[in-house]
């Protein structure tokens, strides 16, 4: 049998201008105050997560064991939750209509894009780790499609999964591509344990010449 | 008795949910249409349970039966069983109320093209092969259900419409914002499905019954068509463990039946509902009686995310137009889509409700041109648009492909005109201008003009084509050639709204032909216009006399709501706003006065001082002075900083904006003396097949643009052949390909092979993220990108190297 959907809507979360600028390729920001201000005050986005949790065993006989780093990564998880997220198509109308018009704000809209999906995530699994908290559940990071050894065709499982198309209006394209771009599937573990807080870093990651790397 | 005259004067019932029957029987990945064919029985059961409940119309399992999930023998088999087991169902059931069987067609998942990767025409006819077997294996309607983006309802609804004789109604997923997942709103779906030929219009999925209830009014407000309701059993709920949906039967039944009192037609049910969710509705529902359809007689356009009613004057943008222009004419032989777009949106900008389209000159092929420039316009304008041409060819293609319920402009009194032009009314829905000209010319008195009004709309109404979808245009003539021109017109616009009731539109400007400070006389023209009932018009938003009619005419007629409008227009014409507007432009000049300013303000990134400069400079120096003494020295030093990691990204682009800006100038100060720019060499640039990321691309194709290559960008997600095909006709010297993802490297790998054995003169150079220099050796590329100032430098030896 398969699980319940569930859908949240959210409000914009709280923008983090740092983030944007890095991921335009910026490291000091002030002399693009106004251009980001500009396209901030233009962004109109609409939150829309989808997900559903099931037990650990079943996620492994739907996707098979083939990622030793997801395997590791759930080894003390007793249940998984597979989410999508998405900030909306207007990003990506803005992206398209700046491209031809001003490159340079649909750079700002793709590092607004960036963060924007990014902040989501980051606050749908923090109100997750908060609730598994309650029942003394802890946690992990979140998991794609694409990270590490894990290969991005399972997307196609977590969007029959998910039911994305209609849940949240995220389409797959036959070549694995997500539309509204701005867009994330992923992967979280919960087990019995206490939360750790954990930080972002870019010191687990193996590609070492990353233009976005935070050192 | 058919179902169209069965919901003519009944309420009906829809089933409730299939999936959420399903679902105890299917395993994971499992298709749940393919059980038409494996468990039968099961299938007929959940049928037959919905008619014992009560339901006239049950929906066959074949929400995702498409020829994108299946084979065509497959899909024949699934349909055939499908529908046989929901007359097996209506055979084997109790009950007297009459039973309807609809193929279900439900969206194929996949977001249509600019946004995704899936063309219109090919979700067209995926859709068309179901359509057609739900005929061929006698289903009595079709019901398109759970659509969430209207471009893909169209292609669903034309499939039908186009390859079926069946009833069809049409059912959109809204969202809690009230708007499809790709914004459309209720009345912009409202006006797309009925000017197309719905026969019902409704909402289903999303949630329940409470949470629908404005899109539901909305409907209700805006068709003139019968509405349906098919919510879900509330919302998802963990219940002791288990998921289940919030709703009760009881809670459900009463709040679903609630719609038949405010106008709702039918009523059924989606997820999480059962037969007893169905059999309770329809027990609450036992006797109301239905209330009226009405027409609404709304005459109105819409785009993608909304609908325009010709209530208030409706402001139409015409300078999407090559007459006249040289500078626009010159963009559409050059296939300068951002500059045509450019105009679109400044348009938008000062306040057009509505866009024109036309891209008719000499040595333009408007069959291909004239749907390029809809598609592009619509990706990145909300505004509805007014499609402008006199070939029918290129109409129906335009129309085909636009998404929503265009303006068509025109038709007249002609007979051939009308004959062309109202079956495509009729198929795609619009809402149709009509000149009233005819074989006799243009009439000189009102009464002749009103008279051809009258003929259009009889004959349109032959074709089924209502009066609220026609727009008479009772035609402006100059009044310097008759002194009595303008008041004909008058005298036409006030008999056609009063006799006929029709709405009307002018292309108010005409009347000024041939006279001096013409702003005067139109917007004097205009004002008594719309005094004299005109609906709409065709002008020019720059102009600020026009719009300075317009909005005090609306103050004063009392459309405009504590006059708000008209104050927050004021308010930007304070002396003090427009001190604010200028200053900008004018600090940038004024740090700027020596003799390097335009070099000073590409490196600043300042478009407008860019401009401003080199406006100056063009007064003693020539072009190619300009070019090669300012321009590309300034973008040089900016291009140099960017490779020292001291010039960041943003700043790149923004210079090479303001070296456009300049550029502008430069093109038409030559276009004054007859010339064109001289080009380098065209560079053909793609985002190869399977990928769809192009901001790196896009960025290179900027900065060529600069550097003065022309550069033709086939887009993103191209296929290898394509790409040689268009390197062979422009026999291009260098080719650009961008990849994103590991995925789609061997589409890079397969594209560089192809062009090796094709045309081996070229140079090829690759780039993106997950490239290195490394791999474009092995793949057999000339040169790797590293960034976008690394590809201009390859592309500039190659260059220098075939001029020696």
């Amino acid at each position: 049998m398969l699980e319940k959907i569930f859908v949240k809507t959210y409000a914009p979360p709280p923008v983090c201008e740092k983030e944007i600028l890095r991921y335009a390729g910026v490291k000091e920001g002030e002399a693009f105050a106004p251009l980001l201000k500009a396209c901030l005050a233009e962004t109109e986005i609409s939150c829309r997560v989808c997900y559903l949790a099931t037990e650990r065993e079943k996620f492994f006989s739907l996707f098979g064991r083939e990622s030793k780093l997801l395997s590791r990564r759930l080894k003390n998880c007793a249940y998984v939750l597979l989410f999508a997220a998405t900030v909306g198509i207007e990003l990506d109308r803005k992206i398209m209509r700046y491209t031809k018009l001003s490159p340079s704000k649909a750079l700002f809209f793709q590092a607004i894009g960036a963060e924007r999906i990014e902040s989501l995530c980051d606050l749908f699994c923090e109100e997750l780790a908060l609730e598994c908290a309650k029942s003394g559940y802890a946690t992990t990071q979140r998991f794609s499609p694409g990270y590490g050894d894990f290969p991005l065709e399972r997307q196609k499982e977590i969007f029959a999964l998910l039911d994305c198309p209609r849940k949240i209006g995220l389409t797959l394209s036959d070549g694995g591509l997500m539309s509204p771009t701005k867009s994330v599937t992923a992967i979280v573990g919960i087990g019995k344990g206490e939360r750790k807080e954990e930080k972002k870093n870019c010191h687990s990651c193996e590609k070492i010449d990353c233009a976005y790397r935070e050192l | 008795m058919k179902i169209k005259d069965f919901i003519k004067e009944n309420i009906f019932y829809l089933d409730g949910g299939m999936g959420t029957m399903l679902e105890e029987e299917l395993a994971f990945g499992e298709l749940p249409e393919r059980l038409n064919v494996t468990a039968p029985e099961k299938i007929e059961s959940i049928h037959r349970a919905y008619f014992e409940a009560g339901c006239n119309l049950v929906l066959t399992n074949t929400f995702g039966a498409n020829s994108l999930k299946f084979s065509e023998t497959e899909l024949n088999g699934i349909i055939k069983a499908a529908v046989e087991n929901a007359k097996r169902a209506r055979e084997n059931s109790t009950g007297d109320q009459p039973k309807f069987i609809a193929l279900d067609i439900g969206p194929t998942g996949k977001l249509l093209k600019p946004y995704g990767a899936f063309a219109f025409e090919e979700a067209v006819s995926a859709l068309a092969k179901t359509a057609r077997l739900g005929e061929k294996y006698g289903v009595d309607c079709i019901v398109i259900e759970t659509m969430s983006d209207s471009y893909e309802t169209k292609a669903a609804l034309l499939a039908v419409k186009e390859n079926t004789a069946l009833p069809v109604f049409v059912s959109n997923a809204y969202g809690k914002d009230g708007k499809l997942m790709t914004g459309g709103t209720p009345a912009a779906m409202v006006a797309l499905l009925e000017g197309m030929g719905a026969d019902a219009i409704g909402v289903n999925c999303s949630f329940g019954p409470t949470e629908m209830q404005g899109v539901v009014e909305e409907l209700l407000k805006k068709s003139s068509l019968p509405v349906f309701v098919k919510p879900n059993a509330g919302l998802p709920v963990v219940k002791e463990g288990k998921t289940a949906y919030d709703l009760d039967e009881e809670t459900f039944a009463e709040k679903t039946a609630a719609f038949l009192d405010v106008g709702a037609r039918g009523v059924g049910g989606c997820c999480g509902t059962t037969p007893a969710y169905l059999k309770k509705l329809i027990e609450k529902a036992k006797g109301k009686a239905p209330l009226p359809v009405t027409e609404k007689n709304i005459t109105c356009v819409s785009s993608y995310t909304h609908a325009v009613e010709f209530t208030a004057p409706v402001l139409i943008g015409e300078r999407i137009n090559p007459t006249g222009k040289k500078r626009f004419a010159q963009a559409l032989k050059e296939r300068d889509t951002e500059y045509v777009l450019a105009e679109g949106l400044a348009q938008q900008e000062k306040g057009a409700h509505i866009l024109d389209v036309n891209v008719g000159c000499p040595g333009i092929d408007e069959k291909t041109e004239l749907p390029r420039y809809i598609e592009s316009l619509q990706a990145v304008s909300a505004l509805p648009l007014q499609i402008d041409t006199s070939d029918p060819e290129a109409m129906e293609k335009a129309l085909r492909l636009y998404n929503g319920k265009a303006m068509i402009n025109s038709v007249n009194g002609k007979k051939e005109s009308m004959e062309r032009i109202f079956p495509l009314v009729k198929k795609y829905g619009g809402v149709v201008v009509a000149l009233t000209l005819d074989e006799r010319g243009i009439p000189e008195t009102a009464e002749g003009r009103v008279e051809i009004a009258e003929k259009i709309i009889r004959k349109a109404s032959e074709y089924g084509i209502a009066k609220k979808d026609i727009i008479v245009d009772p035609l402006a003539m100059a009044i310097s050639a008759d002194k009595n021109a303008a008041g004909v017109t008058l005298t036409a616009l006030r008999m056609l709204r009063e006799k006929l009731q029709v709405k009307t539109s002018l292309g108010v400007s005409n009347v000024s032909f041939g006279l001096p400070n013409r702003e005067t006389v139109n917007a004097a023209f205009f004002a008594l216009a719309l005094e004299n009932g005109l609906s709409a018009a065709i002008l020019n938003p720059h102009s600020l006399e026009m719009l300075k009619t317009c909005y005090a005419f609306n103050a004063l007629r009392g459309l405009d709501e504590n006059c708000e409008e008209y104050i927050r227009f004021a308010s930007c014409l304070s002396p003090l706003a427009q001190a604010q507007t200028l200053a900008s432009p004018q600090s940038e000049k004024s740090a700027e006065t020596d003799g390097s300013a335009l070099q000073k303000a590409i490196v600043k990134g300042l478009k407008e001082g860019a401009k401003e400069a080199c406006k100056k400079l063009l007064e003693e120096k020539t072009a190619i002075e300009i070019v090669e003494g300012e321009i590309v020295p300034a973008l040089d030093t900016v291009g140099k900083g960017y490779e020292e990691k001291r010039v960041y990204l943003p700043q790149l682009l923004m210079s090479a904006e303001a070296s456009k800006a300049a550029f502008e100038e430069i093109k038409l100060s030559l276009l004054k003396s007859g010339k064109t720019q001289e080009k380098k060499c065209k560079v053909i640039l793609a985002t190869v097949h399977g990928d769809i990321h192009d901001i790196g691309k896009n960025i290179v194709g900027t900065l060529l643009e600069n550097y003065g290559f022309e550069v033709l960008d086939l887009g993103k997600d191209v296929p290898p052949e394509k790409i040689v095909e268009e390197t062979l006709k422009e026999r291009a010297p260098i080719v650009g390909l961008s990849a994103l993802m590991t995925t789609t490297l061997p589409s890079m790998e397969e594209t560089v092979k192809r062009l090796r054995e094709k045309a081996p003169w070229c140079k090829i150079i690759v780039g993106g993220a997950v490239l290195n220099a490394e791999y474009a050796e092995k793949i057999g590329a000339d040169g790797y990108g590293k960034d976008g100032m690394q590809s201009v430098r390859f592309c500039q030896t190659v260059y220098e190297q075939s001029k020696k």
